[in-house]
């Protein structure tokens, strides 16, 4: 995060974006990518919401802030992470160099230690010593334990039933960080209700608790806010890959569940017009509605947990069951800018199967001995489809967004040896 | 406007339509007005109902099992306006008022009866197209106010309000409690010094002497989860147990302010 950082309107001065589309003018709150995005809460959260803009506009532009933000970054977290050429992968694959940009080398084992490191210290200074997060994967349950263990602050996490068996190592590390796990039991148990759960408790208790979203969703500031926290990811990325290669790469692909690591990666090279960015959702196990997560193939747009974006959901407005191998992607909606990243035309969405995840995951493990989140396997899979028909000479830069060890217990029950 | 309040304080009630079904969800609805409510609150169940407790996201997932959408919500409304004057408010997300179309949904609304719409994750902020829509369909809009909105706020939400205002007694998720927070009556004398119209305040209502005590600051009461919970608890006897309860709260009401 930088004091340049741009905010969500002043993405209409983003260049390479053009202009926003005529719906933006008639939309009198901030926080929107083209019509996307927005503020949709219950009355009582809106006062927080504001406050919690008006924080973040404040300590962004301050120095001693961010000073503190980037020495966490890399003291406590380990950045800047690697960019590995993956030499074996690439001569496998006959085509384009595959760089991998290893964010699952950084604490906590994901990219979301950036964001929570972020929000943690904006918490403090706003005096709310009580933090609350939603997790799919569990990481970032994690990595919001871990910082509020650093901060001396309380914290609970709100977590599907069924993500708590699937990721039932990451419910053991939160505990083990003095977090109270909340298990919730309704709809698909999974993330979506996860959140549902976080904003009742949010509503309930917004007097003294912060929500620490973990990924650019929700209203407005969440989607800039999380996003400015991940774009040192592209920021290291770019000059990582100036500096061996001397110049940009052809594409930069990225997993998309709500959207943070993909945005985050991207963000540093939406400029440059000749870098295609390419996010990847989960395909899951099937096309029809309830099979899958993939938002730009089958939703559409609408208001989901505050802000308005593609979603997977039926005629009448109901929000879709989804289903993925890897409960991080297992979400109905997109982070609003991805939207409009998507409408624009600046960046492509494609989906990969469980199993093209799963066969990924195998790959990158047997090939150059890194076993990603199966999140990040969705990137793998789509950089193995794509690499080979590419040339020689392009660069293809994939976001290794987490490990896989929280993914032991699946892979274990999905792998033949 | 079929928005008027009889007495003090008047009875505004929340159902969950399509819990258990429509058909009951008419009668509950009809028992509710013969106890005295002025305003039903047709209630469209959402798959992710963020300010609900477990008592209406409970009736919400029972109404979806069989498909319960806007079309047919609105159809009770049409069914009751055929039978009734007491006022119609449409309590919805806004997803499926958003998917049916904003102006469609007025015109539809409007063409069935109902007087207004509340929108719960709709603040005013980004409410200018509904605003337009519910005007030229001559609808009126009821906004929240929480105990949480400064005073910028509370003036937004009495100057776009039409028909009463909503005061929201605590920070919260629907639901029952035991006492009535502190919040609720500092909140109604803030949001007085911007407002002539009524002010009804609820979540978490459901005694009698909640009831009469919310009669001695604000204009009406809202009895929302503590109907859908007899609604639940009497199967079969959804309209009887709705029509008993209620009649407990006016009734007490209508003694408090006989001693006075
Ligand atoms: C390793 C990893 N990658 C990706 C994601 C998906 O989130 P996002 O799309 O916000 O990066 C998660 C979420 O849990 C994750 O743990």
């Amino acid at each position: 995060m930088e004091e340049t950082t741009s905010n969500a309107q002043n993405s209409e001065a983003n260049p390479a974006l053009g202009k926003p589309d005529k719906q933006l003018r008639v939309r009198a709150v901030r926080g929107r990518f083209g019509s996307y995005g927005g503020r949709y809460v219950p009355e009582t959260l809106m006062a927080a919401l504001q406050e919690l803009e008006t924080a973040y506009a404040v300590a962004r532009k301050d120095k001693a802030f961010r000073d503190e933000f980037h020495r966490l970054l890399a003291d406590f977290a380990g950045r800047p992470t690697p960019l590995f050429l993956a030499e074996r992968l690439t001569q496998q694959l006959g085509g384009a160099r595959i760089y991998l940009k290893r964010e699952d080398l950084l604490h906590t084992g994901a990219h979301k230690i950036n964001n929570c490191i972020g929000q943690a210290l904006l918490a403090r200074r706003m005096g709310k010593h009580r933090i609350i997060a939603e997790t799919g994967a569990g990481q970032h349950g994690v990595a919001t334990a871990t910082v509020c263990a650093l901060f001396g602050m309380e914290c609970v996490v709100y977590m599907g039933t069924e993500d708590m068996r699937r990721q039932e190592l990451n419910v053991f590390r939160m505990k083990l960080l003095g977090t109270e796990v909340r298990g919730v039991d309704s709809g698909s148990r999974t993330l979506k209700d996860a959140i549902n759960e976080a904003m009742r408790d949010w509503v309930t208790n917004v007097r003294t608790t912060h929500y620490l979203l973990g990924s650019v969703l929700g209203a407005h500031p969440y989607p800039t806010m999380v996003r400015d926290f991940h774009r040192v990811i592209g920021q290291e990325a770019r000059k990582q890959v100036l500096k061996a290669e001397g110049r940009l790469p052809s594409a930069v692909i990225a997993c998309v569940g709500g959207g943070s690591n993909a945005i985050g990666v991207f963000y540093e090279f939406i400029k440059d017009r000749e870098v295609r960015l390419i996010g990847v959702e989960a395909g899951g196990r099937g096309h029809s509605l309830g099979e899958h997560a993939a938002r730009f193939d089958g939703g559409g747009p609408g208001v989901l947990q505050g802000t308005y974006s593609y979603v997977l959901q039926d005629l009448a407005g109901q929000i879709a069951l989804t289903h993925s191998v890897s409960a991080g992607l297992d979400y109905p909606a997109i982070g609003p800018e991805h939207a409009w990243l998507h409408d624009q035309g600046r960046a492509e969405y494609v989906s990969a199967s469980d199993q093209e995840a799963l066969d990924a995951c195998l790959r990158l493990a047997r090939m150059e001995g890194i076993i990603p989140a199966l999140e990040s396997a969705h990137a793998i899979a789509e950089c193995i489809k794509r690499a080979p028909k590419m040339d020689k000479s392009d660069i293809v830069i994939v976001n290794v967004s987490g490990r896989g060890d929280k993914d032991i217990g699946i892979l274990r029950e999905n792998v033949a040896f | 406007m079929a928005i008027h309040f009889k007495q003090r304080p008047g009875l505004v009630a929340y159902i969950t339509c399509g819990d258990p079904t429509l058909d009951v969800s008419r009668e509950v609805a009809l028992a509710a007005i013969r106890a005295g409510a002025d305003v039903i609150e047709l209630g469209v169940p959402f798959s992710d109902p963020v300010a609900d407790g477990p008592v209406i996201q409970r009736a919400s997932e029972r109404a979806l099992q069989h498909g319960t959408n806007l079309i047919g919500v609105l159809e009770v409304a049409k069914q009751l306006r055929q039978q009734s004057n007491a006022g119609l408010i449409i309590f919805s997300y806004l997803n499926p008022i958003l998917q049916f179309g904003l102006d469609k949904f007025c015109a539809a609304a409007a063409e069935a009866g109902v007087d207004g719409a509340l929108v719960t994750d709709l603040p005013v902020e980004e409410a200018a197209e509904y605003l337009r829509a519910m005007k030229a369909h001559k609808l009126a809009p009821v906004f929240l106010a929480a105990p949480t909105s400064p005073e910028k706020r509370l003036r937004d939400v009495a100057k776009h309000s039409r028909g009463f205002v909503y005061a929201i007694s605590r920070t919260g998720i629907t639901g029952a409690r035991q006492e009535l927070a502190g919040d609720a009556r500092s909140l109604v004398e803030r949001l007085r010094v911007h407002t002539k119209l009524p002010i009804a305040v609820g979540f978490g209502v459901s005694t009698p002497e909640q009831f009469a005590e919310v009669g001695g600051f604000a204009d009406a009461a809202v009895v929302g989860s503590a109907i859908v919970q007899r609604i639940e608890q009497n199967p079969g006897q959804e309209a009887a147990a709705v029509s008993e309860f209620l009649s407990s709260l006016t009734g007490t009401a209508q003694e408090a302010v006989g001693k006075s």
